[in-house]
């Protein structure tokens, strides 16, 4: 039997909701960028998803994806570089640390 | 004609203006003034060959079955708004701008020539000749304007290089704020000017001078049926047109900056505020003279506001110390001796349209005469500052003696201007004269009377200075002629002054160009010369030998002759109206408006902007992972809100 779409969907959401719960609970820095990333995952896990299932005669969604993971590198990037730089300023990786920088 | 030289004519002194401007400081004092003074020469040849094969030459196209034709050299389209609004340059040739012509060269290069002498070693000696040169090619444009938008342009231009040269001395604060004043009060009188060419130009769809005045009924059919502020439109045109020449030739009440424009070297005095610049408002006038025509309510405004100018500035010149100001009260008083002969040229309709063409003819002949005999004036003015370095008359007395060639060429400016025969402007004068009482015998009247105080204070001036008592400075600083480039303009003006009022004027410029043949009205002329004596007997009683009449006089009426000395206090007007009116109530209420409602509003914008910021800002508590909770507990209603509404 073929799997319908469902099946494929809800890992993804679980993923996603797995991403928050890990954003809003984690204290640090490099945890709440994983989490990110999950999220950003399930994201292109959808783009796929619908890509195969609504539109099967075109690749948008499958070359979307491949431009948000390159992104998502990027992204990385310029997070680890901005967490250096707080461990560094503060001497350790807590986002309760990063409360000073506002106003 | 070709259009060579009448473009050369225009780019010779621009071109000195900016090669002297660029690079004058680069010259020395004799290099800079020889190029000013050849270029101004060339001109002047180019320019009276312009004026006699205009003249003389018999071209039909200048003169046709002996009238007079006007006649456009060229006229090139400068600036295309739209297609009706056009603004164009040109060159038109017409009796009265061949006249021009060779009134500002001749005098522009008499000039010249005698500052070399006069303004040797001053300090800015190159950016002086500069302006001049720029002055020079400012007036000849104003004067050969096609249309009246142009005139406009050129207009100001010599608005700017009087202003530069009032203030040429920029280190004394009395010329500056002279300079200031100037510009400000004609700037106030050209903002008329403008909104006249504006409404003309509007109802007629012409700036063209031919277009306008060639057919004047039917430019008063197109705006006849308008009206503008309760008048026709023409008439409030005209009327507006003509404050612009109220404001440059000096016509009360805008003549208050022209006694302080003597501030500026005197030479300049002599070409600007004396010959040329200060004339443009008749020249206007008399270029839209067949306009003015169908419209007499405007003659009448001019005639009214010559006759009462021309009487005060004639009062306030019996009483002023300063020879330069009695000499530009003097300038005053002779041009509203121009517009009101201008002013009474028109004639009552007999049988359909008829005008009379006698005071038009006779005030173009006395701006010819007196832009000669009044530069002579000033030229000679400024030879006797020159030597004994005062304004003042009292710092003079008994020079005769000292300066032969001032004192003669002087003597004939002054029997000139007070129109004895056989001088220039006694044909002028009686010219003019006839003309005013051809309208009405009060005009004839008054004017003659203004015509025998004209003699009295110039030879009040002439006898001051040059009779009575030796001043003792002459002991240790003897004065003397000037060099030979001063002295040799003023014998050449004082010929010029005795001979031009033999030239048949009426066969060269006339309004509609028809020959007019001038002949003496002996009544006329006898009683203006037995005025004139009269006046001059007068003054040569009082001021001939010291004596005590002059003070007797001042003790008889002190009133008068203190409010005579202090011109009628038209300064002190100005200053009332000006600080104690206009600053005190009009602007300081403007200015609490600016300061408490305007100014205010914004302030108000800042403050509540900065007050609201201040509460707000505990929200950006620094908690990225609250932000994030908001950030979705948001996406989250808004996705709620969209499923209820779309699903």
């Amino acid at each position: 039997m073929d799997l319908s779409m469902l099946w494929y969907l809800v890992p993804s959401v679980i993923m996603f909701v797995c991403g928050i719960y890990g954003f809003m609970t984690r204290k640090n820095l490099i945890a709440i960028l994983i989490s990110l990333e999950l999220m950003l995952n399930s994201a292109d896990l959808n783009f796929v998803i619908f890509n195969r299932y609504l539109f099967p005669g075109s690749m948008e969604g499958m070359i979307f994806t491949l431009f948000a993971v390159a992104l998502a590198a990027a992204e990385t990037a310029i997070a680890i570089a901005i967490i250096i730089n707080i461990y560094r300023a503060v001497g350790n990786t807590d986002i309760n640390e990063v409360k000073q920088m506002r106003f | 004609m070709e259009a060579t030289i009448p473009i050369l004519i225009l780019a010779f002194p621009l071109f000195t203006f900016l090669l002297l401007g660029l690079l004058g400081m680069k010259m020395s004092h004799k290099v800079a003034g020889f190029i000013g003074i050849a270029m101004l020469g060339t001109t002047a040849v180019l320019a009276y060959i312009v004026a006699c094969t205009y003249y003389f030459s018999g071209d039909p196209a200048f003169i046709f079955e002996g009238v007079r034709q006007q006649y456009q050299v060229f006229d090139v389209t400068w600036l295309a708004f739209t297609q009706t609004l056009v603004v164009k340059l040109g060159f038109l040739l017409d009796p009265i701008s061949a006249l021009m012509l060779v009134v500002i060269t001749t005098i522009s290069f008499m000039v010249h020539l005698y500052s070399w002498g006069y303004m040797e070693g001053e300090h800015g000696f190159q950016r002086y000749y500069a302006f001049l040169s720029l002055f020079t090619f400012s007036m000849l444009g104003l004067v050969v304007a096609t249309n009246i938008f142009q005139m406009y342009i050129f207009w100001e231009l010599v608005g700017v290089s009087s202003y530069l040269l009032i203030g040429f001395f920029y280190k004394l604060p009395s010329a500056v704020s002279a300079s200031k004043k100037a510009f400000i009060v004609t700037r106030f009188a050209d903002l008329g000017f403008l909104i006249g060419i504006l409404l003309l130009s509007y109802y007629t769809d012409t700036f063209n001078f031919i277009e306008l005045t060639q057919n004047p009924e039917l430019v008063l059919g197109t705006t006849g049926g308008a009206t503008y502020m309760g008048a026709s439109v023409l008439t409030v045109a005209m009327v507006l047109i003509f404050t612009g020449g109220m404001g440059k030739s000096a016509m009360m009440p805008l003549h208050i900056w022209l006694p302080d424009a003597m501030e500026g070297p005197t030479p300049v005095s002599a070409l600007i505020h004396a010959a040329t610049m200060v004339v443009a408002g008749v020249y206007l006038v008399a270029r839209m003279f067949p306009l003015y025509c169908v419209v007499d309510t405007s003659l009448t405004f001019i005639c009214c506001v010559g006759a009462i100018t021309a009487f005060y500035a004639a009062m306030v010149a019996c009483a002023q110390t300063d020879i330069k100001r009695i000499l530009a009260f003097s300038t005053i008083s002779q041009i509203a001796f121009m517009m009101v002969s201008l002013g009474v040229a028109y004639d009552q309709p007999i049988e359909g349209v008829h005008y009379s063409g006698l005071g038009y003819m006779a005030g173009m002949f006395h701006l010819f005469t007196h832009a000669m005999f009044k530069a002579l004036l000033f030229l000679g003015a400024g030879a006797l500052i020159h030597a004994v370095h005062s304004n003042e008359y009292t710092a003079m007395g008994g020079l005769r003696k000292y300066m032969p060639i001032t004192h003669w060429t002087f003597l004939i400016g002054c029997l000139a201007i007070a129109g004895i025969w056989p001088f220039a402007g006694f044909f002028s004068k009686d010219e003019m004269l006839a003309a005013m009482f051809n309208r009405h015998w009060f005009w004839g009247a008054w004017m003659t009377m203004v015509a025998g105080l004209t003699a009295f204070y110039m030879f009040r001036l002439y006898f001051l200075v040059f009779w009575g008592e030796e001043n003792p400075h002459y002991k240790e600083h003897k004065p003397h002629d000037g060099p030979w480039q001063m002295s040799l303009p003023l014998i050449i003006l004082a010929g010029v002054s005795i001979c031009a009022g033999w030239i048949q004027f009426g066969e060269f410029v006339t309004w509609n160009g028809e020959p007019y043949h001038i002949h003496i009205e002996a009544p006329v002329a006898c009683t203006s010369l037995i005025v004139a004596c009269v006046g001059i007997g007068l003054a040569a009683l009082m001021y001939m030998k010291p004596n005590k009449l002059p003070a007797q006089f001042k003790d008889a009426w002190p009133a008068l002759w203190k409010a005579a000395n202090r011109r009628f206090y038209w300064d002190e007007i100005y200053m009332f109206i000006t600080h104690k009116i206009i600053f005190n109530i009009i602007c300081k209420s403007i200015a609490w408006f600016d300061r408490h409602v305007i100014d205010a509003t914004m302030d108000g914008f800042a403050k509540v902007t900065q007050s609201v910021s201040f509460r707000i800002r505990g929200m950006q508590s620094g908690e990225v992972q609250s932000y994030v909770g908001w950030y979705i507990t948001g996406a989250v209603v808004l996705a709620g809100i969209a499923w209820l509404c779309f699903a």
